[in-house]
């Protein structure tokens, strides 16, 4: 490991930290310390809370899947149902509280790169809401498979750039905001979607997103008297499954288990599991593990889901792994549809193809652990979206 | 010890006038094709190269060097390469440095790759992303190799920040003039004369202005107050746009040589 400067600020333990441009260290500075001010002011927690008790539909159910259960060695499956968020996943809940922080910023456009849409969706909805101007980079090909989730931010009034360098996924279309971000930078907030890029993002993003865990671990615990064995969730760049764990890290009966996408499988090399099939390396302004060659050029991931579909990961995941409180694994294309195809079909539940990741990782640790074993799992976002790639690969004739 | 880069820069203060940097990427047009490029400049007059490291998510980068890059990376461009580029610019006499993003020298080793860029005969590298916070050991890697250390400084790099970031410099200061990525402007705003005065009240390195600049009139307005002119996208564009290798060369040269008297009209 390259890098010993553990001490300096936005580190975990050596992953993380700034790897940018000089002219973008004013902005985070300026990020950093109004989100700073944010967490210990009781007015900006009081109107983040208002808008998530009328705005967002939090706090979010746990929805127990009993019939999934018995595909899952009969282990009981808990759902925390993010779901049901207002715009149909997690990604509102960072949204809404960059969203107040850029207008706390003074500033007056933001702009977010979008995968799965999702992200994309929420930022223009948060535009729409704060009459904000929204610009969203999407990768071409993400345009494509998510073509539903681009007409909902048209519609919302924002601006959907497709990216079409590299390989045209959401990789791409980070870099594409940076870019924007490096040139508009004094009237321009980049809200970025995920526990990745420089400091302050992986801190502030987790901040905002921990609400999942903290809410879960109470609902749990009312439910059914004690704490959960497992926590469960995808990762992409890795907010939903830092928001669900992140109250349960200090809780060492509890295991913390991510599901990074396999792809065609790992062996293959067209996947997305950058923890356990990559390296560590600095990519989009922070250092985690990367998916790289020998030269350090970032190789391409491939996943079935959009939103899944990155070849990094956020460094406190790196952390987490390397310390060993996290574990992480990999569930491939296939895995991951047969898990979807289950919960639609036994609890009449269309999760999104990310989410069902995490869910087909239940189905998998639910087997390892038997019925005696209770299991948290994040359902992180809804399937509207997935219909058609779904419909693709199911051959359903539309 | 001073290296050719350090050299370079006493002799163009002596001469009252500032060096032109040209920057291209290794490996592009081809590996030949770059260190015939590399000879052109050499020929047309020009005082430095700037070698690239393509790399697969260039952020600081705009359209033309993002192509230029691709070109390079899809023909297999890697730190072989780019050493190899490196070694011949020395053989042509012309003082050398490496602009790469942060990962392909982490990737490589850091006192590995400060290594070899010394065997190799370059000078030193820029780093666009590597932030003082994180260079604690490409200091000392840097300094035990006898290489520069070349950190990027912005417009919007408050004047407490400049002074703590051209202290870790060696070799130049490299100014970026305008908040935005590389690639040709027509108008250059007022920022490189203002960021230029603020880094000279931090130190007395040499001072280069990147970013934007493509015309001789450009050239000669940058090289009255700074130290060095970098141009990048407006030569490789002059390979891009032509029909073929040799008169991709010819335009090349015409627009150094032209950048070359223009960096001489500025004082
Ligand atoms: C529903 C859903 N889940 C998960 C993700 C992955 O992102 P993260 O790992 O940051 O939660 C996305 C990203 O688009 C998403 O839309």
């Amino acid at each position: 490991m390259a890098n010993n400067n553990i001490e300096a600020i936005g580190h975990f333990g050596p992953f993380g930290g700034r790897f940018v441009p000089e002219a973008l260290i004013g902005a985070l500075d300026q990020l950093d310390a109004a989100h700073q001010a944010a967490i210990i002011d009781p007015i900006f927690q009081a109107e983040l809370a208002h808008l998530h008790l009328t705005y967002t539909g939090r706090p979010s159910i746990i929805t127990e899947a009993k019939r999934f259960s018995e595909f899952a060695g009969g282990a009981r499956i808990l759902l925390k149902r993010e779901d049901l968020n207002h715009t149909g996943s997690h990604k509102i809940n960072n949204v809404l509280g960059q969203a107040l922080l850029t207008k706390r910023m003074g500033k007056k456009r933001i702009i977010a790169e979008t995968g799965a849409g999702q992200h994309g969706v929420a930022s223009a909805t948060a535009a729409a809401l704060f009459g904000l101007e929204c610009v969203v980079y999407m990768g071409e090909e993400d345009t494509r498979r998510q073509a539903l989730n681009v007409a909902r931010m048209k519609l919302l009034g924002a601006e959907v750039v497709p990216v079409k360098t590299g390989s045209r996924t959401l990789k791409d279309a980070i870099n594409e905001a940076m870019r924007d971000w490096v040139t508009n930078v004094d009237t321009t907030h980049y809200l970025l979607g995920t526990v990745a890029g420089p400091h302050p993002f992986p801190t502030m993003v987790r901040d905002f997103q921990k609400i999942i865990g903290e809410e879960a671990r109470v609902q749990v615990l009312e439910l059914i008297g004690r704490l959960p064995d497992a926590v469960l969730a995808c990762i992409g760049g890795g907010s939903n499954a830092i928001g669900i764990f992140h109250a349960f890290i200090p809780d060492t009966s509890v295991d913390l288990i991510g599901f990074e996408a396999g792809g065609a499988g790992i062996e293959t090399g067209r996947h997305a599991a950058t923890i356990t099939g990559g390296s560590v390396g600095v990519l989009h302004g922070t250092r985690s593990y990367v998916l790289q060659d020998e030269n350090g050029q970032t190789i391409e991931s491939h996943s079935i889901s959009a939103g899944l579909d990155y070849p990094g990961v956020g460094p406190e995941h790196a952390y987490l792994h390397d310390i060993g409180r996290a574990q992480y694994r990999a569930i491939n294309d296939d895995q991951a549809m047969e898990a979807f195809a289950l919960l639609t079909k036994t609890e009449g539940i269309i999760p999104a193809i990310e989410s069902a990741h995490a869910l087909a990782g239940a189905i998998q640790v639910g087997k390892e652990r038997g019925p005696k074993a209770v299991l948290l799992v994040n359902l992180s976002g809804r399937g509207d979206k997935d219909v058609e790639t779904a419909a693709d690969y199911f051959k359903i004739d539309l | 010890m001073a290296t050719q880069l350090d050299e370079m820069f006493v002799k163009t203060r002596k001469e009252n006038r500032a060096a032109l940097i040209a920057y291209l990427p290794a490996g592009f047009p081809s590996l030949e094709g770059c260190k015939d490029a590399i000879s052109t400049l050499a020929e047309s007059g020009v005082d430095a190269v700037e070698i690239g490291f393509p790399y697969s998510d260039p952020v600081m980068d705009g359209p033309t060097i993002q192509q230029a890059a691709d070109i390079s990376l899809k023909a297999g461009t890697g730190a072989t390469e780019v050493f190899e580029t490196l070694n011949f610019a020395h053989e042509v006499g012309l003082p050398a440095v490496v602009m790469t993003y942060w990962n392909p020298i982490e990737r490589y080793g850091v006192d590995r790759f400060a290594k070899e860029m010394a065997r190799n005969g370059g000078s030193g590298v820029v780093t666009p992303d590597l932030t003082i916070e994180e260079s604690k050991p490409w200091n000392s890697a840097t300094l035990a190799a006898g290489i520069n250390r070349i950190f990027v400084v912005a417009p919007s790099t408050t004047d407490d920040r400049l002074a703590r970031v051209t202290s870790q410099c060696s070799g130049f200061v490299y100014a970026a003039s305008l908040m935005g990525v590389t690639g040709a402007r027509t108008d250059l705003s007022s920022g490189g004369r203002d960021l230029v005065a603020r880094v000279r009240k931090t130190t007395d390195l040499p001072i280069a202005v990147g970013l934007g600049v493509s015309t001789r009139a450009q050239a000669r307005e940058v090289a009255g107050y700074a130290d060095g002119v970098i141009v990048g996208s407006a030569f490789i564009k002059a390979l891009l746009d032509a029909k073929d290798p040799q008169s991709g060369l010819e335009k090349l040269g015409a627009l150094a040589r032209d950048l070359v008297a223009g960096v001489r009209e500025g004082r």
